[in-house]
C-alpha cells in the first residue's frame, strides 16, 4: 500500500443526495418509521380495548379522527405502497427463487404469485372489519 | 456477531418484511378509514372486541406487531447508519430494546382483552 492512500470524501449524512438510485434506497429505508408508527399506534389501539370500556374504545376512535389524519393516512399508505410493498414483491424472486427440476420458475410468476396473495389477503381483512 | 445470533435477526427481518408489506396497506386503510369518520362495523366496540378476544384473533395481532416491530428495528439500524450515526452497538440495543418493550406491551395488552 502506498504511504498516502486515496481516500474518497464523503457526507456521512448527506451522501445519497448525489444520485437517484440512491436517494430512491434512502426513500425505500424510511418507510421503516411508519412500519415502527402504525406498530405503535395498533398497540395503542389495544391499550384503549384492553380497558374492556366501551367507551375508552370510542373515545379512542374520536382522537383519530379528523383531516389531519386524513391526509397523513392517506399519503403514508401512498409512500408505503410504492416504496415498501411494491419493491418487496419486486425483489421476491431474487430472495427466494423457486427451481423446477433444471428450470427455475419465471421471476414474473412470483410476483404476480404476490400480487394475487395480497389482493385476497386485503380483501380477507377488509372483510373481517366489514369494510366490504 | 455468532452466525447463529445472525441469522435470527436476519430471519425476524424477512418474515416481518412479508409480513408488513402484505399487511400494512389494509391496516393503515384501515385507520384511514377511521380518520374520516366511518369506522367499519368490525372496529366498533363489540366487534372488534370479540375479535381480539379469540385466541386465533389475538395470535394473528401478536405475530404481526412482532415481526413486524422486530423488522422495523433492524431496518432502523440501518437507517442510522446512513444518516451519518456510527455507533453501531448503541443504535442496536436501543432499536432492540424499544421492539422487545412493543412486543411485551402488546402480550399485554392482547392478554387483557376479554
Amino acid at each position: 500500500m502506498s504511504r498516502k492512500p486515496y481516500v474518497r470524501t464523503m457526507s456521512t449524512t448527506t451522501w445519497y443526495m448525489r444520485n437517484g438510485r440512491y436517494k430512491v434506497y434512502v426513500l425505500r429505508e424510511l418507510t421503516s418509521f411508519l412500519v415502527a408508527f402504525y406498530c405503535f399506534l395498533t398497540i395503542f389501539a389495544l391499550a384503549a380495548l384492553a380497558s374492556d370500556s366501551p367507551d375508552r374504545w370510542n373515545a379512542f376512535l374520536a382522537s383519530q379522527q379528523g383531516t389531519g389524519m386524513v391526509i397523513f393516512h392517506a399519503l403514508a399508505l401512498l409512500y408505503f405502497l410504492f416504496f415498501q410493498t411494491m419493491p418487496w414483491f419486486k425483489l421476491a424472486p431474487k430472495a427466494m427463487p423457486v427451481q423446477l427440476g433444471e428450470k427455475k420458475l419465471p421471476d414474473s410468476f412470483i410476483i404476480i404469485g404476490h400480487y394475487v396473495a395480497w389482493v385476497i389477503l386485503s380483501a380477507f381483512i377488509f372483510w373481517l372489519a366489514g369494510v366490504i | 456477531m455468532a452466525i447463529a445470533k445472525k441469522a435470527i435477526v436476519w430471519g425476524l427481518f424477512a418474515a416481518g418484511g412479508t409480513v408488513s408489506s402484505f399487511v400494512f396497506p389494509a391496516l393503515i386503510a384501515l385507520f384511514l378509514f377511521i380518520a374520516t369518520g366511518n369506522t367499519p362495523e368490525g372496529l366498533q366496540f363489540e366487534q372488534f372486541h370479540a375479535f381480539a378476544s379469540s385466541w386465533l384473533g389475538k395470535a394473528c395481532l401478536f405475530i404481526v406487531l412482532f415481526l413486524s416491530l422486530w423488522h422495523a428495528a433492524h431496518r432502523l439500524r440501518v437507517v442510522a447508519h446512513d444518516f451519518g450515526i456510527r455507533k453501531d452497538a448503541l443504535v442496536a440495543n436501543a432499536v432492540y430494546t424499544v421492539a422487545a418493550i412493543g412486543s411485551v406491551l402488546a402480550a399485554f395488552y392482547l392478554i387483557g382483552i376479554g
